[in-house]
This record gives C-alpha cells, sequence and structure tokens, in this order.
C-alpha cells in the first residue's frame, strides 16, 4: 500500500463504487432466454411499449420489478398461444387501463393530450399574425422631407470608409 | 393596465395546473376494473392449502379483498386498522395472499393477528394479474352481484374507511 492508499481509503472506496456501477447496471437488465430468439425479441419489443406499473417511467422491458417479469412471463405465455401483439395489450389494458401504454390511443379523452399541443402552436401563430399587422399599422409610411433627402445625399456622397468607422 | 391582465391570467392558470398535479398521486392508477365483475378465481387457502376458495362463494353478499403480503410493509401498517375494523364486522374481510411464501404468512398473522375470514394464497401472482394488482397493499370493495365497487391502492386510511368504504357498504346493502 503506498502512501496516496494510506491517506486516501475513502477515494479508493469512492472509485470502486464508481467502477461497480456500470457493471451492476448491466446486470439489471432483464436478459432474453436463449430458448426462443424469435419469441424472445417478440416479447422485448411489446414490453418497450408498455410502463411497469411500480416503477413508472421505466418499460416492461427494462424494469426488475417482480410486476414486470410477472407480466412479462404472461406475454411470452400468451405469444406462445399465439395471442396477437393486439390481443395481450387488450388484456394487459383490461386490468392495468390505459395507463399501462406508453403511447396512448387517439380518443375523446385523450384528444387534448394529442391535439393540444397543436392547439396551441395555433393559437400563438395567430397571435404573432395579429401582433405583426398591428405593428404595422401603427407604423405609417412617411415620405421623406426634401430636407431630409439632401441630408442622406450628403451622407451618401461621403466616403463609406468614414462612415463605419 | 392590459399589459399585465394576460400574464397573470396565464399565471394564474399555470398555479392551477400545479396545485392539481401536487394533489395528484402518479402512484395510484384508476383500475378499468370498477363497476366490471370482479375477475373469477379458485384458489387455495392459506391456512389449509387442501381447501379452496372462490370469489363466487360471495355471490350474495358486500364483502373486502385485501391483497396483503408478509414482504409488503405498508400492509403492517395498515393491519391494526384492519384488525379494529374486522371486529367492528362492518363487511367481512377476506385476505388475498399475494405472491408470498405460506410460512411466511401464517407466521406473519399469527405475530400480528388475523383480520381475514379466510386468505387465498396467489404464490405465483397470477390472480393478482386479473385484478390489476400492482403493489400490495390494495384492496377490492366487492357487490352482492360480484361487481368491484371501489378500490383501495396503498393502505385503507381511517379516512378512507369512515367516509368512502362505511357508506358504500351501507348503500350496497340496502
Amino acid at each position: 500500500m503506498n502512501s496516496w492508499q494510506r491517506r486516501h481509503p475513502a477515494c479508493i472506496f469512492f472509485l470502486l463504487v464508481l467502477f461497480s456501477v456500470p457493471f451492476s447496471a448491466l446486470a439489471k437488465e432483464a436478459q432474453p432466454s436463449a430458448a426462443d430468439p424469435v419469441l424472445e425479441k417478440r416479447v422485448m419489443n411489446l414490453s418497450k411499449e408498455l410502463r411497469c406499473l411500480v416503477c413508472q417511467n421505466e418499460t416492461l422491458a427494462d424494469s426488475r420489478a417482480d410486476l414486470a417479469e410477472d407480466l412479462r412471463n404472461q406475454i411470452r405465455e400468451q405469444m406462445k398461444a399465439g395471442k396477437s401483439d393486439k390481443e395481450i395489450i387488450a388484456f394487459l389494458t383490461q386490468r392495468y387501463g390505459q395507463f399501462i401504454l406508453y403511447n396512448p390511443p387517439v380518443e375523446p379523452t385523450t384528444y387534448l393530450l394529442w391535439f393540444g399541443p397543436f392547439v396551441l402552436l395555433l393559437l400563438g401563430l395567430l397571435l404573432l399574425f395579429r401582433y405583426v399587422k398591428q405593428r404595422r399599422e401603427l407604423i405609417s409610411e412617411q415620405p421623406l422631407s426634401a430636407d431630409d433627402r439632401r441630408r442622406a445625399e450628403t451622407l451618401l456622397k461621403t466616403t463609406p470608409g468614414k462612415e463605419t468607422a | 393596465m392590459s399589459r399585465f391582465v394576460i400574464p397573470l391570467c396565464l399565471f394564474l392558470i399555470l398555479v392551477v395546473f400545479l396545485a392539481l398535479g401536487l394533489r395528484h398521486d402518479p402512484h395510484e392508477v384508476p383500475s378499468p376494473l370498477i363497476n366490471k365483475p370482479a375477475p373469477a378465481f379458485r384458489l387455495s387457502q392459506l391456512k389449509d392449502p387442501t381447501k379452496t376458495f372462490s370469489a363466487d362463494e360471495m355471490r350474495g353478499k358486500v364483502w373486502l379483498l385485501n391483497v396483503w403480503a408478509s414482504w409488503c410493509i405498508s400492509c403492517r401498517e395498515e393491519h391494526p386498522l384492519l384488525l379494529e375494523y374486522a371486529r367492528s364486522r362492518a363487511v367481512p374481510i377476506y385476505g388475498f395472499n399475494y405472491k408470498d411464501k405460506r410460512e411466511d404468512a401464517i407466521s406473519w398473522l399469527g405475530e400480528l393477528g388475523d383480520p381475514y375470514a379466510l386468505s387465498v394464497s396467489d404464490l405465483d401472482g397470477r390472480v393478482g394479474i386479473d385484478y390489476g394488482v400492482y403493489g400490495a397493499p390494495e384492496s377490492y370493495l366487492i357487490d352482492r352481484e360480484g361487481v368491484i365497487r371501489f378500490k383501495q391502492i396503498g393502505p385503507i386510511t381511517p379516512d378512507v374507511w369512515e367516509k368512502t368504504i362505511l357508506p358504500l357498504v351501507k348503500d350496497l346493502n340496502k
């Protein structure tokens, strides 16, 4: 053990923790069983669209919660039984509600969610349009007087270098 | 003057939305099973696995199905209240032992008392999925026709018991 190690046991511990994080993160990812890669891919693809209800910011595919595992097993079984993705989603929404879907369906209760942003955008454009139009009306064009014209001409005649400097 | 009215209005709208957001617990997912028939099941009883119990046996009665497990921390918090509610005989309480080990569950009840008329074991959580269980404790109030009338997610608090469950039980028993 060198002096640095002796002086900084906390640092070493910290580094150990730091390095172990990526590995534990890896270990936590759900492992697809090798039994049937095609089926597993289908299970994973579907569970990516579904929310884990225990840890709500995770998909069923990412979650290591017990319930997520059970639900993945449910999905796997139903797929083996020949059910379509649609049927499985119907099965799950009947039990857990639409909250389980990451992609909410377009229906009257979700209209605001789907179309709200566009309505806001339209409203913004309308306001912007009105504002610009109003401003244009405020700034009426004023013809140059003969005096102004003469001043402008003398200004234009002077060397550009001087003006910009 | 009007320069301030629009931003003020927008601010107030924002405040209303944020205030609503604060009151709303995202962990409480409304169950689609409310006012739907309680899913049928036949599960073995916790204390005597040779016997089974089915939700159909409760036809004609208003009853409470309480999802619990010995590993569930909030259940421990809810438990003394359940014992009290069971003593009051307001509504029969049936236990739904969710994804638990039989020995653990039985010793848990031995230690803390048993408020349940009986408990069934859902060892693998399969029936739990039918009921949309995603955490314990959860409770379902089921009416005489076997329809779920109310679902409490998380422990039943005295407030919920007094203000929601008891009036509903009274109403359903009419």
